[in-house]
């Protein structure tokens, strides 16, 4: 079997729409050209002819040219002129882009897929023994990633035409997000690893502009700054793993690469070391221990931002990544086991630090984080189907949380702006008792709370569960538990990574519940003068979340487990994504597939439901909303609650132990001490000073004194007839 | 196009037609001041630069058959010229191309215009002289990318010496003088050597011959020495292009004539001058010496010059306050990683390396064309003078960050398709080295962001900035071509990779075998 030499002409889905699937990148492509060009229009004034006539000083009369576009906190700016077409092309790219991949599902589910289907669009990178095509790889993977990618995307690009309305860079936003989402589809359809790389660094980069979106304030330009840096400290490793298969495998397709891989000694150097790179990759994008930091600062950006970027789609590219490279992770157990222990400690650590926070974005950004850490769980341990399934459903749901918190800040934000406070409008401690004023919002943000709880029948609870299962049945009889990581046996690992699993879970049910609870329940902390304001979004914010609402209610439906068989198709997702994923899980299993037995399983998901139940409850029983105050009138936090809202303080650590030693010994050591001090200072204008010195030493000697010259002339004719004399 | 170009016998006179054109125009621009000498001033300066920029636009016009009329994949040299020139010494006039001498041709012929447009506001006094230093400053450029015989290569080497050491002097900043000293004698001192290494070369192939030759593919083919000579020529011949490229730690003349030229001087050393070192080790110091270019020590030696300028660079550029001394800094980690993927000798390094160094051009030519533009307004380059202009001139922040993206290698942009195949290729021969050079990818976005960060974005606060007029149809339309340039080659680079592909694989595999052929030290190094 060998997909790669399948002709592209013979593959079955050639004959259908799915042969349009270049189409799919094209048209947020268009989007953004057409948007981007609007905003440039929109702000561009054109110089005169002679930069340096007018503003020569720099002290010229051009009044109002500067404000006219600054963000008035308290004007009522008037709608983009370009404000109708941008919402109509910005939303529109992804609704037709969404309905083509829609149509390309339905011709994959009739034809059968053993193989990917490939299309070459053009010759990229010829290059000696490098033949890098432009090439499309359509699989039942990358048609589930682009499901979400368009789907989510399309229902966020809607909400973003209320939730940016009154924004002066309206096109902007739009030219960016279009971007966005052509560069992600790249990275889900690229067939070379490459490819992928240049759809990896492009969100990036679109996630870099829009965390900086309203860069004016230098913390945002911060963030954005922050994030496209510690994305590249990743994007090394992954340059340095594509190196590697380069010089080891000759190639760098994808299907090349897996079947090469396939070739290597279970547990070899080779893929040990490509998949610990590829990984440090995925630390990177997908926020994971040590390189997360970069991921709470980017609530900075737009919250319809962060929820397309910043929890459903982009930052879990990383467990695409490994689920497309599993060829090679599940070559490495080492690298396996690496995998999930990082995931497992980065959902256990971020979930400590979201039990403390106020900022309603940043409880959600530490809950992706640790969320994120859940779907390493599962592609560490070889479930794929698990971490993938989860990649779904934790797209629907915390999409949804993200846009019902913007909705909230909203609508906050929109009450303190006709009262002209200057409150901060993303502070739990601003909330409270919003669910009379915003009761759709608030039942379906319950909704999407029990589902990331993992409570039964809500899609999270499916996903969650079944990761759970895996690493259990994983503890035994697979190559992870024959495998050793520093010096502890993989099983053991494999129960820590367990016992760290549910501990996230208990600790996501409570602050999940904290949440809520602060938000919704409880008397209201905004002000008198604010609450008339107060209530729900308009509905073309509202309608998504709704969408998004029957989706993390039923989304479980996609991959129901055996044990409940009674509700719907058994496994749907696994069955479909058993071509791509189905052989590289079942070398970790050792060739077959998991089973545990009804009661173990039994008690599992009892443990998992108890859990999720509890921590609920603890969160009901031990916070009382009722007892918190405005955040202007809250005391300073001290001891260990101190320490989880200043995240521990790794930020001020990575400042002290890499930032600033690097900046200062560049500037001090490097430039001011070897650049201008050694090579300039000693050898350049050293041999300069020299060579002035010897010519000064010779210009003192012509003095024109012939007396001078006589005692010279003297002394030379002494030495040198002492010097014949004495030879 | 081919056939039209064949009927006109394009080939023939095009080379001898690219170095004479500059020269006229010379003539012409004196003849102009002469016949104006009276007129005022104003007028004499709106004429001349429309009339030097006219010949610089004939000139890039007349250079783009090449595109067509050179056959990459032939053996020989193409659009060859061969006439005696100083029939005593056997020198002679011979120049001709092949596809890597063929894209240099190029970038200098399609930069030119846009120095020239780039200067149309800045450059008021003495201007007739300003344009006949850039026409002579062509020819010279043009010289060296086209020559076959080393006499004339050195010949055309010195010639460009002279009018940038006059551009920077006379139409540079505030310590003009210090640096265009300082340029003129660290390349001079590299380039005396290389002179005394091409009249002994010419001396061996005289005595080969029978009659004074100094043909390059003459002494190719026949002059053969003994291992230490071979040592000594390389290290004359590379000290000359290592100066120029220039690599550490024989940098430091580099930031200080950026920051003094005026900005034509600025985008014609970074986006041309500079790739006279890195086409001096492909053309001559590699091909004519591969035994000493492949000794493990020697290669070694400049593998690890190579890495540390390009570590080195990102980190010191990371600190500059100077935005004109940061694009410095950062060539030299540029280049550092041509040198990093000449010397690592695979095809695919090699044409990263090709690729790199025309990327730099057009990247870091747009970088120094646009702090100008901004220099022009403020007339500081101090990056903490600037902050959210973008707000105040957003035509110029968006050109500016697709500039910057470029130079810091976003896949998508031009810069990425050169480092990632220096990369992929150098990690064949040189694994260590080539992961040591990829954390640049890290720095440079660090020093381009940071720096991007304090010049358009955060908040405007200082009021002097709130009045900056945005670029006008002059300076967007002199920076469309490079920004198609920037995608076109990040996009689809096939076209442009295919141009050298024949030269850059023939480059290796002749290195290769001649270092194998002729063993200087213990082992042979190739593998």
């Amino acid at each position: 079997m060998n997909p790669a030499m399948i002709p592209e002409g013979a593959h079955p889905l050639a004959a259908t729409v799915a042969r349009l699937v270049w189409l799919l990148p094209l048209l947020p492509l268009l989007g953004f050209l057409i948007n981007g060009t609007l905003a440039m229009l929109g702000v561009a004034k054109i110089g005169p002819a002679d930069p340096s006539a007018n503003g020569g000083h720099g002290h010229g009369e051009v009044p109002g040219h500067a404000d006219e576009h600054a963000h008035d906190d308290h004007g009522h700016p008037p709608r983009h002129k370009f404000a109708k077409i941008v919402s109509l092309v910005g939303p529109g790219v992804l609704v037709a882009a969404f309905a083509l991949a829609v149509a390309i599902f339905a011709a994959m589910r009739g034809v059968e897929m053993e193989h990917p289907y490939l299309l070459t669009l053009f010759s990229w990178m010829p290059v000696g023994d490098l033949k890098l095509d432009a090439t499309i790889l359509l699989d039942p993977l990358s048609m589930t990633m682009v499901m979400v990618v368009t789907g989510v995307g399309m229902l966020i690009h809607v909400f973003s035409v209320g939730y940016m309305q009154d924004d002066p860079g309206y096109p902007r936003y739009f030219a960016y997000l279009n971007l966005f989402v052509f560069f992600m589809l790249l990275l889900v359809l690229g067939g070379s690893y490459p490819l992928l790389f240049v759809g990896w660094e492009g969100v990036g980069l679109c996630s870099y502009l829009l965390i900086g979106f309203w860069f004016s304030e230098k913390a945002n330009a911060d963030a954005g700054k922050k994030a496209f840096i510690m994305n590249r400290i990743g994007d090394f490793g992954f340059l340095v793993a594509m190196l590697l298969m380069f010089a080891n495998f000759g190639t760098l397709d994808i299907l090349g690469v897996a079947e090469q891989a396939a070739e290597l000694p279970m547990g070899g150097v080779i893929a040990t070391t490509i998949a610990l790179f590829l990984f440090l990759g995925c630390t990177g994008k997908s926020a994971q221990i040590p390189l997360y930091t970069w991921l709470p600062d980017a609530m900075a950006g737009p919250t319809p931002v962060s929820a397309l970027i910043h929890a459903a789609t982009m930052v879990t590219a990383g467990v695409y990544l490994v689920a497309r490279a599993s060829g090679i992770f599940s070559m490495a157990p080492v690298a396996q086991l690496t995998v999930a222990l990082v995931g497992a400690a980065t959902a256990f650590f971020a979930a400590t630090i979201g039990l403390k926070q106020w900022d309603i974005k940043k409880v959600l950004a530490y809950s992706t984080v640790s969320q994120l850490g859940y779907m390493f769980v599962a592609v560490g341990v070889g479930a794929y189907v698990a971490g993938i399934f989860h990649l779904v459903t934790h797209a629907f749901f915390k999409a949804l949380l993200f846009l019902g918190s913007g909705s909230v800040i909203y609508v906050l934000h929109a009450a303190y702006h006709k009262t002209h406070n200057h409150d901060d409008a993303q502070d739990m401690r601003n909330m409270g008792g919003l669910r009379q004023y915003m009761p759709i919002t608030f039942s379906l943000m319950w909704i999407a709370t029990l589902a990331i709880a993992g409570i039964p029948l809500f899609s999270g609870f499916f996903s969650k569960d079944e990761i759970l299962t895996s690493v259990f049945a994983r503890i035994s009889h697979s190559t992870l538990a024959d495998a050793s990581l520093l010096g502890m046996p993989g099983g053991t690992v494999l129960m820590i990574v367990y016992g760290l699993a549910v501990a996230s879970a208990l600790m996501t049910a409570i602050y999940m519940a904290r949440m809520m609870l602060y938000t919704f329940h409880g008397p209201n902390r905004t002000g008198e003068g604010e609450r008339p304001h107060l209530k729900e979004a308009p509905w073309v914010m509202t309608g998504p979340l709704v969408v998004l609402g029957a989706l993390t209610a039923f989304g479980g439906w996609l991959n129901v487990p055996a044990l409940l068989g009674a509700i719907g198709p058994v496994g749907g997702l696994e069955h479909f994504l058993e071509p791509v994923v189905g052989e590289a899980a079942l070398r970790t299993t050792l060739g077959v597939a998991p089973h545990l037995p009804h009661s173990t399983e039994l008690m599992l998901v009892g443990a998992a439901i108890f859990i999720a139940v509890a921590g609920i409850a603890f969160a009901v029983w031990r916070l009382k909303p009722a007892a918190l105050v405005p955040r202007k009138d809250a005391p300073e936090s001290t001891g260990i609650d101190r320490v989880l809202e200043n995240k521990y303080f790794v930020d001020e650590g990575y400042a002290a132990a890499f930032v600033n030693p690097t900046v200062n010994a560049s500037r001090t050591v490097l430039w001011k001490g070897f650049d201008a001090g050694i090579i300039d200072g000693l050898f350049v204008n050293g041999s300069a000073l020299l060579a002035r010195a010897f010519g000064w030493m010779g210009s003192q000697l012509q003095t024109g004194q012939v007396g001078t010259y006589a005692w010279v002339l003297l002394i030379g004719v002494i030495t040198l007839l002492g010097a014949f004399t004495f030879r | 196009m081919t056939a039209f170009l064949s009927s006109i016998n394009y080939n023939a006179w095009i080379v001898p037609a690219l170095l004479l054109l500059p020269v006229f125009g010379a003539v012409g621009l004196w003849a102009h001041a002469l016949l104006t000498a009276k007129a005022p001033a104003d007028r004499r300066w709106r004429e001349v630069r429309i009339l030097a920029f006219a010949f610089f636009l004939a000139e890039a016009l007349l250079s783009l058959g090449l595109w067509w009329s050179i056959d990459p994949a032939a053996a020989g040299w193409q659009a060859a010229v061969d006439l005696p020139w100083i029939p005593q010494w056997g020198v002679r006039f011979s120049v001709g191309l092949d596809g890597i001498a063929m894209m240099l041709v190029l970038l200098t012929t399609l930069m030119m215009p846009l120095a020239v447009l780039g200067s149309w506001t800045s450059i008021r006094t003495k201007p007739h002289a300003y344009y006949v230093m850039l026409l002579f400053l062509t020819v010279g450029m043009l010289g060296v990318f086209v020559a076959l015989d080393l006499v004339l290569f050195y010949v055309m080497w010195e010639i460009m010496l002279v009018p940038m050491y006059l551009i920077i002097g006379v139409w540079g900043g505030e310590r003009r003088l210090y640096a265009a000293i300082k340029f003129f004698i660290y390349t001079m001192i590299g380039s005396l050597l290389m002179l005394v290494a091409i009249l002994y070369l010419g001396s061996e192939a005289s005595r080969v011959a029978g009659a004074p030759n100094f043909s390059y593919d003459f002494i190719l083919s026949n002059v053969r020495l003994d291992p230490t000579t071979t040592l000594w020529l390389f290290g004359a011949f590379a000290l000359a292009f290592a100066v120029k490229v220039p690599m550490f730690p024989f940098h430091t003349w580099l930031p200080d004539a950026h920051v003094e030229a005026p900005t034509a001087g600025s985008v014609i050393l970074a986006a041309i001058m500079l790739k006279m070192g890195t086409f001096g080790f492909i053309r001559f110091a590699l091909p004519l010496f591969p035994s000493a270019a492949m000794n493990p020590a020697v290669r070694s030696l400049i593998i690890a010059l190579a890495v540390i300028g390009i570590v080195y660079g990102a980190l010191v550029a990371m600190v500059q306050p100077d935005f004109k001394k940061l694009v410095a800094y950062s060539s030299v980690s540029h280049l550092g990683f041509v040198m990093l993927g000449i010397f690592s000798l695979t095809v695919e390094s090699m044409q990263g390396a090709l690729m790199v160094n025309i990327n730099h051009g057009v990247s870091t030519g747009a970088l120094f064309l646009l702090v100008g533009m901004l220099y022009e307004r403020r007339h500081t380059r101090m990056i903490e003078d600037y902050g959210g202009i973008a707000k105040v001139v957003p035509i110029f922040a968006t050109i500016l960050t697709i500039v910057s993206l470029s130079s810091i290698g976003v896949p998508g942009t031009n810069g990425f398709i050169g480092e990632f195949l220096v990369l992929v290729g150098s990690y064949k021969t040189q694994p260590v080295a080539t992961v040591i050079s990829a954390t640049a990818v890290i720095f440079a976005a660090a020093y381009l962001l940071w720096s991007l960060q304090r010049i358009i974005y955060n908040k405007l606060s200082k009021p002097e900035n709130a009045t900056i007029r945005d670029l006008n149809w002059r300076e967007i339309g002199l920076l469309v071509p490079l920004l198609i340039a920037i995608v076109w080659m990040g996009v689809y680079p096939k076209p442009v990779l295919e141009k050298t592909e024949a030269a850059a694989r023939r480059l290796v595999t002749y290195v290769e075998a001649s270092a194998n052929r002729v063993p200087v030290s213990a082992s042979n190094t190739a593998r």
